[in-house]
């Protein structure tokens, strides 16, 4: 039974009973659109239970009558973007990479992806602008140690450089200090010539250094320093330097060599991601 | 009539039995809510009402339907918002999504609007043009012609359920849910080709979305203006709560009279009015008022100003020979000059009002005057930010840009892109095998976007700082069209 209330003078309205420092509590009945509302929720929570899933079981929890699950959700739109992509996907299998910066959706497909690619395996070393660093060539640029052709730029991704892979670009520079080929008199001296080269025009002939580089370097970078990227020897005349142009990095060069290791990515990337990374890097604006 | 004297006619006003349910006394907030039931008054208000809710609805209803040709690119409906191609057509308009600051304009227009017919004359949009008074005053009127005026509602509700009931209640409910759906239905036809929607509609094969927009606003219709009516402007809606603060003492409002109307009481035929107000206390002010308030009680915050009120105290006033206007649009001002006799003066030029007219006007005249100088193109560029600029091999310096062109043409048109304010500046267009130039063609498709990739290029001696001037130009094949962009050139710091 319940019991019976003081009703409040005032208003007439039955009290709760409660009291604090003389303030009484009325008890006035709940809204009744709050009251239906709340109704409302405790029905859908109920229709709720049944049918999605909501209580944790020892093994598992409960499944609900309409079988719902976010993973299968998440696995029908995975399997439904890849059907969106395969018709590009298997495009790309089939294409040369000419063949695919030849077709504008290929190309903007492949673009797209070598950019998602290149983001997860190749931006740890050449940056996330591909912008590269010491060590790390620009792939932005028009200068390219191997190769800036379509067919070069997917042979030094799949195969890697100095890499253990049968069908890596290997050279060998030699350190010319270590192994006592040259005097640290004579490296300054090529060094001073292979700085001068760059800045052209001068009479680059007349440098003290001539000689030994067209003794000791020539046969791999050229006459003229103009780089041979079948053998992956740099062009040393121009603006752009892997490991820095001013002497003393071109002395430290000169002096113990640089041999550069990129990892060979055929067998970890299939061969479709392959040609996206490579119409990717020859899209970045330097592909010949 | 005729043979009815006029002293007999005017004799003969019964004193409704009514009473204000939503009077301030009678308030409280624990309570169900007591039905109200309007009777319907003759008289200019109600004539003026019914022509407002013809115009209204007709333009609601009709106004997806109206052709208006574009051309071959774009949709032939005159009023059409297509969310998936994000632009809004409005006749001769046409809103791209990224102007949607005329939308905000708009919005701005319509609420200056509201504040400046506030102003002067109360809630005159309340009364006669919000969607909740037109809708409710159709459902009321349904109501009427199914159930009778006020006397029988009352008596059919108080009667037991029978079948005479049933059918008559069922009538009235199915005819508000078939105009609720029909109003449902035409809002759809604002966002889709109506005809096209219609045929789809009928043979079921219409979105998922049109039918479900359609039963929610179906039963919202029902419930606002079918069942809830005068406690959607009582307790839902934020306008009634704050219309005070554009109130002033000159702004005209549904007005009793009491210097006029007291004391109020019966008044027996051919008894002198010396001895007593005009108010004959007939009470059907209370009767016909939707809101459910005694407009003699003063200004309340339910009142909508429908003035319905003044049409039934006009008829009575009529009848018992007395002048009209016991209620009537009055002003704050004018009931207290007729109070102390002084001369009542109507104020339309007020602090306020100039306020609100000025902005009114400036902001309409600044939105109309864009709208009608804008260019149906539009350029926007963004560098490339990683890497910033690269150097190439002979040293010249070479920055990245996407170059965004908006072709509002409902057809194909070619640009030519110019760059200006770099000695030297040559690009190239990504895609495109054509070698360094000063200009390059893009071609944009109708009513499109389109997105380029542009390298330009400038020798190291060109460049002043890190950062250059760059301006991008585009201009169509006629020269009738341009735009401009201001951008900047990246290169390595200076020494």
């Amino acid at each position: 039974m319940p019991t019976k209330h003081e009703k409040d003078d005032i208003t007439g309205i039955e009290t709760t009973g409660h009291e604090w420092d003389g303030i009484k509590e009325l008890n006035n009945p709940l809204p009744r659109w709050w009251l239906w509302t709340f109704y409302a929720c405790i029905l859908f929570a109920l229709v709720y239970w049944v049918l999605y899933p909501s209580w944790p079981t020892l093994s598992g929890y409960s499944k609900g009558l309409l079988g719902y699950s976010r993973h299968a959700d998440l696995a029908d739109e995975v399997s439904a973007a890849r059907s969106r992509q395969a018709a590009y996907l298997n495009g790309i299998e089939a294409a040369s990479p000419a063949e695919i910066l030849a077709d504008t959706d290929l190309r903007e497909f492949a673009v797209s992806g070598g950019r998602s690619a290149f983001a997860m395996h190749c931006s740890q070393c050449h940056g996330a602008g591909a912008e590269g660093g010491v060590g790390y060539p620009n792939l932005n640029d028009d200068e390219w140690v191997w190769g800036g052709s379509l067919e070069d730029i997917h042979t030094t991704i799949s195969y890697g450089i100095r890499a253990d892979h049968e069908d890596s670009r290997e050279n060998d520079m030699p350190a010319f200090l270590l192994d006592e080929m040259m005097t640290a008199g004579e490296i300054a001296e090529v060094a001073g010539y292979v700085d001068s080269l760059s800045d052209g025009g001068a009479d680059v002939a007349a440098a003290p250094g001539a000689a030994l580089f067209e003794e000791n370097c020539a046969s791999c970078h050229g006459g003229e320093g103009e780089g041979i990227t079948e053998l992956g020897a740099p062009a040393l005349n121009n603006h752009i330097w892997l490991y820095g142009g001013d002497e003393e990095a071109l002395i430290a060069t000169i002096s113990n060599a640089r041999s550069g290791v990129m990892p060979a990515w055929t067998g970890r990337l299939d061969e479709v991601t392959l040609k996206q990374l490579t119409v990717f890097v020859h899209s970045l604006g330097g592909g010949e | 009539m005729t043979e009815q004297s006029e002293e007999d006619l005017r004799s003969a006003i019964p004193q409704e039995s009514v009473e204000p349910v939503n009077a301030a006394e009678h308030r409280p907030l624990y309570r169900k809510r007591e039905r109200i039931y309007p009777k319907i008054p003759r008289g200019r208000y109600r004539s003026i009402k019914w022509a407002a809710m013809a115009v209204l609805l007709a333009v609601y209803y009709l106004l997806p339907w109206v052709r208006w040709g574009r051309g071959l690119n774009a949709p032939e409906q005159a009023v059409l918002v297509d969310i998936p191609q994000r632009k809004f057509y409005f006749f001769f308009i046409e809103i791209w999504p990224q102007e949607i600051y005329y939308w905000t304009g708009l919005l701005i227009v319509a609420a200056l609007g509201l504040f400046f017919i506030s102003s002067l004359f109360g809630r005159v949009w309340c009364g006669y043009a919000c969607p909740q008074t037109v809708w409710t005053d159709l459902f009321l009127h349904i109501e009427r012609l199914v159930e009778g005026d006020r006397n029988s509602r009352i008596r059919l509700d108080k009667a037991r359920w029978g079948v005479a009931k049933i059918v008559r209640k069922t009538i009235k409910h199915v005819i508000w849910v078939l105009i609720g759906i029909v109003t449902g239905g035409a809002w759809i036809f604002y966002f889709a080709d109506a005809p096209t929607l219609f045929g789809q509609l009928i043979r079921f094969e219409a979105p998922a979305s049109a039918y479900i927009t359609m039963a929610f606003l179906t039963g919202t219709t029902y419930l606002f203006a079918g069942l809830a009516r005068e406690q959607i402007c009582t307790y839902v809606c934020p306008y009634a709560r704050f219309q005070s603060a554009m109130f002033d003492e000159d702004t005209m409002l549904v007005s009793y009279q009491p210097q006029r109307g007291e004391p109020r009481g019966k008044h027996k035929a051919g008894a002198s009015w010396e001895t007593q107000g005009d108010c004959v206390d007939c009470k059907l002010c209370v009767a016909v008022c939707p809101q459910g308030i005694d407009i003699r009680d003063g200004q309340q915050m339910e009142c909508i100003t429908c003035a319905l009120c003044i049409d039934a105290c006009n008829g009575v006033m009529r009848k018992v020979g007395r002048p009209s206007g016991l209620i009537r649009y009055d002003t704050g001002r004018k009931l207290g000059a007729r109070e102390t006799g002084e001369k009542p003066v109507v104020r339309l030029f007020r602090p306020r009002t100039l306020v609100y007219s000025t902005l009114l006007i400036g902001l309409t005249v600044v939105i109309l005057g864009s709208l009608f100088t804008r260019s149906d193109l539009d350029i926007t560029v963004q560098r490339d930010r990683n890497p910033l600029f690269v150097q190439l091999s002979d040293g010249s310096i070479r920055n990245g840009y996407t170059v965004k062109i908006i072709n509002k043409a409902h057809e194909v048109r070619d640009f030519t892109l110019t760059l200006d304010g770099l000695v030297g500046a040559e690009m190239v267009l990504v895609g495109d095998s054509a070698i360094d130039s000063t200009s390059t063609v893009l071609t944009v498709g109708p009513d499109a976007l389109a997105s380029f990739r542009i390298f330009v290029t400038a020798p190291l001696a060109s460049l002043q700082s890190a950062s250059s001037d760059l301006q991008m130009l585009i201009v169509n094949a006629t020269g009738e069209a341009h735009d401009t962009y201001d951008t900047v050139f990246r290169g390595p710091d200076a020494g």
